[in-house]
């Protein structure tokens, strides 16, 4: 009631809790998608996505052909892997993936031929309003789909009909509020038909009523273009386009749901739990060209951005490009004292150095200056106890409680401070004057935490496997008496042995 | 260097300096108008003070082994700043200093520094001062009366004198200048049974000079209107945020509206409550310190509300005419466990059933 007053007075700006408004530095907005050209090789690691990895179907010596799967998902939460074009598949090894700490992994190398041929076994779905519906799940998960905004969850699993949790609305998540990546923007302004009908298969496939497309009021011209195609549609579905106030981290699936229905997904539970299906746009679009089109997942928009890029924008690049060679394309070849990120400044990952493949989890590379950088990263300083952490964080934890006990790994403390509800998007070290890493101390907590859990059931698992063997050496001594006390009642005893005992 | 390989790359820009600076600029107000009121007089009380925060600082930090670079972070001159403003104007040169050595070395460094002292350093300075030397420390000039005293503290050597040697050097003038301030007047009608009403008339009290700041009392404390401009100024900049000082106010306007209808010979109003004394200044830049008060929403409320039930209370019955510093460092001992139990519902988390 008074949350409504203020509301009308327009006193109520905070969509989700906590949250900042950092400079956006959105400079490739206007940017149109550029197709970046097939580098001479591309290398594609084995696991692009959350879940287990795949395993290679390809040998070496092998010719592939564009979207031809070179990869099988291995388990349920995995998607197959494709080959990015055609060519010869020269080596399998080792290499360095989009990881801070680069480390490698398993990784197949193509040699393209040039000619880009298609895989055509898979054929379009023209018809998917008639199609049984675990048919295009399917589809989707053959065409190895993960959730492009850039946790690369496997999108089949979140594409279901559950008859005790009904998905009754669809959000399109088109916040983007990252600083410096347009990726998803560029493609609501350059592929709004095939969004809107990419969302369309979406609601039809989990049997959504409504669907929103969220969109944060920094991109007016995307708001436009989504309201035109959304009006060009003719299906009678119930879509809107909703526009929000820019704010960070509004883009995470929990804060937007919050942002738009109220509702807070409860603890432990999913969104569908609330009746809500979020998708990002990338993911949309990647929908759309597997169903009408039949195109498994080859290529993604890549926001190419960062104060030290001569020439920023947006790439339609392969999976399994070199960072290198993209960053050359955009007139960026020395990174001496550069450091390189992929993914937005917020949640991304610093890379050592730019000779590691784009995966589907890609959705920015930025190279940003020695400058730019130090200015982020200053000495850390003691914490003055401002609550600014508090109040930017959209979880409401109290971030600097928090860092304490994960600093001094008093792990249950920081457990009951809900360590593992925090979802590390940066806001409360974005604030903190004392330039307290604290998301860094909360990754190291987990970390802690899992270690002292695995250590747990190891010293559980050798406790049992002891206790066990006790017991088995207890019973075979049991039964070793038993047969002795057995022999001894057959031969009855003679009198002198009595007398000798 | 250290290489930072965890996420965010970037930073909002605020430091403790920015933070410390804009506490700084907020009690500009309050510190002009006490150079108004008590010339040169106030001058050399805040820089002494502030000079005497930061040399200890620099003494500790280097005693200790310390790097000094906390020394730029402004946090020690603020120090000193905040604990002149509370100090009476005729504060010999010696007390200050002393206050300011009490203030870094015992309110702050002892603990470890910035960031883990549990009360505030200022007013803990300031509490051992007005233990210490009570006569000294409840000697309150009165600002227009100086002037009809035809004293002219805007002479600079007369106000040196002053500053130097005390009130000693001048006793003919003490009694021309000085009073008793509006709170301890009023506590000492009342005990000797005269009702509020005629002590107030007596004094000639009048709301408009306590909110303007031509009443007796500290340096920094006398002007209601010049401490709410600096934290209004504090809350647009989002240094502080509304809970600590709305609700201390709060509690000590509704505790004293209460008491003055239920009694009106006996108890003050709440108006009179809200600008005597030191509560403006204890409100806005005691009370909303950040290293001594609680992080968490609801726990700045209870600690406001805590506030403000100690100060009217020491008011009413106490020993102290004012009661708002102590209220502010009794709080700031329950801080912790404020913290641990006002900690706000985390998203998705199910309320507790009772």
């Amino acid at each position: 009631m008074i949350k409504h007053f203020f509301k009308k007075l327009g006193f109520s700006q905070a969509p989700f809790a906590g949250g900042i408004q950092p400079n956006m530095r959105k400079e490739t907005e206007h940017s149109p998608i550029e197709v970046c050209p097939l580098p001479p090789l591309l290398i594609m690691p084995i696991k692009q996505h959350i879940g287990q990895a795949c395993s290679p179907l390809v040998a070496v010596g092998d010719h592939v052909l564009r979207g031809q799967k070179i990869a099988k998902a291995e388990g349920y939460v995995s998607v197959p892997i494709h080959a990015p074009t055609s060519g010869q598949v020269i080596k399998i090894e080792d290499y360095a993936i989009p990881h801070p700490s680069g480390m490698g992994l398993t990784s197949i190398f193509i040699e393209p031929d040039g000619l880009d041929e298609r895989d055509e076994t898979l054929k379009p779905i023209e018809d998917w309003q008639h199609t049984d519906v675990s048919a295009l799940r399917e589809r989707v998960r053959m065409c190895g789909i993960a959730g492009l905004g850039g946790a690369a969850f496997p999108t089949f699993i979140k594409l279901v009909q559950d008859q005790r949790n009904p998905i009754e609305t669809v959000i399109l998540n088109g916040i983007e509020c990252e600083p410096f990546l347009t990726n998803d923007h560029r493609l609501m302004v350059e592929h709004s038909q095939e969004i809107v009908l990419g969302m369309q298969i979406i609601m039809h496939m989990v049997g959504a009523k409504q669907g929103i497309i969220a969109i944060e009021d920094n991109k007016s011209d995307a708001i436009e273009c989504m309201k035109k195609a959304v009006n060009h549609d003719d299906m009678g579905l119930d879509i809107q386009v909703l526009s929000l106030p820019t704010r960070y981290p509004q883009g995470s699936e929990k804060q937007l749901i919050e942002a738009i229905t109220g509702k807070q997904v409860p603890m432990g539970k999913l969104p569908m739990h609330v009746g809500v299906l979020c998708q990002n746009i990338g993911t949309t679009h990647a929908i759309y060209e597997a169903v009408i089109l039949g195109y498994p997942l080859t290529e993604r928009v890549v926001t190419i951005s960062g104060d030290a890029v001569p020439q920023q924008g947006n790439m339609l690049v392969r999976l399994g490009t070199s960072m290198r060679f993209i960053y050359a394309q955009r007139g960026l070849t020395d990174f001496d004292g550069l450091q390189i990120l992929h993914g937005g400044p917020m949640m991304g990952e610093r890379l050592r150095h730019p000779d590691i493949p784009v995966i589907k989890s890609s959705t920015g590379l930025l190279a940003l200056s020695q400058d730019f950088f130090r200015e982020a990263h200053p000495e850390e300083e003691p914490c003055i106890r401002c609550g600014h952490c508090s109040e930017a964080c959209p979880i409401r934890l109290t971030p600097n409680l928090l860092a304490d006990h994960c600093r001094n790994e008093q792990l249950e403390k920081a457990a009951d401070y809900h360590l593992f509800d925090c979802i590390e998007c940066g806001a409360c070290s974005y604030v903190c004057p004392s330039h307290i890493p604290l998301v860094h101390y909360f990754r190291f907590g987990k970390g802690q935490a899992a270690q002292v859990r695995r250590e747990q059931n190891f010293a559980e698992a050798s406790r049992q496997r002891s206790e066990f063997r006790d017991t088995r050496i207890q019973r075979e001594k049991d039964e070793k008496a038993a047969k002795r006390r057995k022999v001894r009642a057959t031969h009855t005893p003679t009198e002198p042995n009595q007398g000798k005992e | 260097m250290l290489i930072h390989l965890s996420s965010p790359h970037i930073h909002g820009g605020d430091s403790i300096r920015s933070q410390m600076m804009s506490v700084i600029w907020a009690l500009m107000p309050a510190a002009c108008v006490s150079v108004y009121m008590f010339g040169w007089l106030a001058v050399f009380q805040i820089s002494s003070c502030m000079l005497a925060c930061l040399a200890t600082e620099w003494l500790t930090l280097k005693w200790m082994g310390r790097s000094t670079s906390p020394l730029g972070d402004a946090s020690a001159a603020l120090t000193g700043l905040l604990l002149a403003l509370t100090l009476p104007a005729l504060t010999p040169w010696w007390m200050t200093i002393l206050g300011g050595i009490f203030a870094i070395g015992l309110g702050k460094q002892v603990y470890g520094g910035l960031g883990y002292n549990p009360f505030n350093p200022a007013l803990s300075a300031r509490i051992i001062l007005l233990i210490s030397f009570p006569l000294q420390m409840t000697t309150w000039v009165i600002p227009l009366h100086v002037q009809l005293s035809g004293l002219n503290l805007y002479d600079i050597s007369l106000a040196w004198t002053l500053f130097t040697s005390g009130i000693a050097a001048l006793p003919q003038a003490v009694d021309a200048m000085t009073m008793a301030s509006p709170l301890g007047y009023v506590k000492t009608a009342w005990t000797q049974g005269i009702d509020v009403n005629t002590a107030l008339q007596s004094y000639d009290y009048s709301y408009l000079n306590a909110f303007i700041g031509r009443e007796a009392g500290s340096l920094g404390e006398t002007s209601a209107l010049a401490l709410l401009l600096g934290g209004i100024y504090l809350l647009a900049r989002h240094t502080i945020t509304w809970h600590i000082p709305a609700s201390f106010l709060a509690t000590v306007a509704v505790l004293a509206a209460i008491a003055s209808t239920v009694d009106p010979n006996h108890y003050t109003p709440p108006l009179f409550h809200l600008l005597a004394g030191g509560l403006m200044l204890c409100v806005f830049f005691m009370a909303t310190d950040p290293v001594s008060s609680p992080v968490t929403p609801v726990g700045q409320i209870v600690f406001g509300v805590g506030c403000g039930i100690i100060t009217w209370s020491i008011r009413t019955w106490g020993g102290y005419p004012e009661g708002a510093m102590f209220a502010v460092v009794l709080m700031n001992c329950t801080v912790p466990i404020i913290d641990h139990y006002c900690r706000p519902k985390v998203y998705g988390q199910a309320r507790k059933k009772v």
